[in-house]
């Protein structure tokens, strides 16, 4: 049933973000601690898990899928709620720091990308 | 009278209306990419750009900060591009990610989050310094605002600085988002982002889940997964270091 699959999604994804708000009242930051990345890695643990021991099943699947395809029209949304004007109109100090962390981040990319990247010309 | 009951009905299906709205700007932006650059530029990455310049002009006109969100018939936009539905189908990307490549690059992504806190903060208090500030509590929250526009004001917040210099760190975090956003699908191919080993180093480094998420998706969204992986370490970690080790550092410096 599709309805499974959106639940484990849902599932996942309540989980992740309550370990991530837990994690980050542990170490003591008013902010979620990688909640969606533990969600994501529950997906990926249970998915795998039920492709041995029980089959996930079309339906399932096409719940989650759905979601996922979904992704890029969200993102669409997102980038047309943002604070712009903001980002823009508060001077130049503000948009040079900006600019500035980006070019300086994007050049680090292919200095970290060479470790542990030997075998990694498959894809 | 049918225009008004029009209105009314897409104002009281807000989501909805935000499904049809997207359809059509992400439909009118492939007919772009198609037509006028012959597919050289992805049609999502168009669909991002145009709903940045909608979200431009729709806070020109409302006055608003959220963008198109802000006029009454599109409210639903901001319902559909709110952190909710984004997370959500973040995780939903997870489902068959290559789990040997998030293993092969588990070191080397947790290094990148804080390699790319460090370095997006320093830039940030760097130029803050160039523009005249003097004082560690204005340096770091600027410093934290280029890491992210979360960063900005918790780091701004916990250190007791002006309002106006978490306003500025704000900006600087968004600014950073846009950028990245836009900047992604163009220098991709010069930093060798096309793997998912390269996707999970650029979230750690990047660290703006929106930017992050916009910036792949408009290059190549096999690669969302790995680097909203990292990218969702980056906040946390930022508020964890900004405020404590890295302001202690501004602090002994200035």
């Amino acid at each position: 049933m599709v309805i499974y699959g959106v639940a484990l999604l849902s599932f996942c994804m309540l989980v992740g973000v309550f370990a991530g708000d837990i994690l980050g009242d542990l170490i003591g930051v008013q902010a979620n601690v990688g909640g969606v990345g533990i969600a994501m890695l529950l997906l990926i643990i249970l998915s795998n898990l039920s492709h041995s021991k029980f089959s996930l099943g079309d339906p399932t699947e096409k719940g989650i899928g759905f979601w996922s395809a979904m992704y890029i029209p969200i993102v669409v949304a997102m980038a047309a709620k943002q604070n712009v004007i903001a980002a823009v109109s508060s001077g130049w100090m503000a948009i040079v720091a900006g600019v500035a962390a980006v070019v300086v981040s994007f050049a680090m990319i292919p200095v970290l990308s060479r470790f542990g990247a030997d075998d990694q010309h498959d894809s | 009278m049918i225009l008004e009951s029009l209105a009314a009905v897409l104002e009281k299906n807000a989501l909805i209306t935000a499904f049809a709205f997207v359809g059509i700007l992400v439909w009118i932006s492939y007919e772009i990419s198609a037509r006028l650059t012959r597919g050289h530029i992805h049609g999502s990455a168009i669909a991002i750009t145009l709903g940045l310049v909608l979200a431009y002009l729709g806070g020109r006109a409302t006055g608003g900060n959220s963008g198109l969100a802000d006029f009454g018939l599109l409210t639903g936009v901001g319902i559909m591009g709110g952190a909710m539905f984004r997370d959500f189908a973040i995780v939903a990307t997870a489902f068959g990610a290559d789990i040997s490549a998030l293993k092969r690059a588990g070191v080397v992504g947790a290094f990148s989050v804080v390699i790319g806190v460090v370095l997006s903060f320093v830039v940030g208090a760097l130029v803050a310094v160039l523009f005249g500030y003097t004082d560690a509590v204005s340096i770091s929250t600027i410093g934290a605002g280029a890491a992210t526009y979360i960063v900005g004001p918790v780091t701004g917040t916990a250190l007791g600085a002006d309002s106006g210099v978490i306003a500025l760190s704000v900006a600087a975090g968004l600014t950073k988002s846009v950028l990245v956003m836009i900047g992604t699908p163009l220098v991709a191919p010069r930093i060798g982002l096309n793997n998912p080993h390269a996707a999970l180093i650029y979230g750690g480094l990047m660290g703006t889940t929106s930017g992050v998420a916009g910036g792949l998706a408009a290059t190549d969204p096999k690669l969302v997964p790995y680097g909203a992986m990292t990218a969702t370490f980056y906040t946390g970690v930022g508020c964890l270091l900004a405020p404590s080790v890295l302001f202690l550092l501004v602090n002994a410096v200035v």
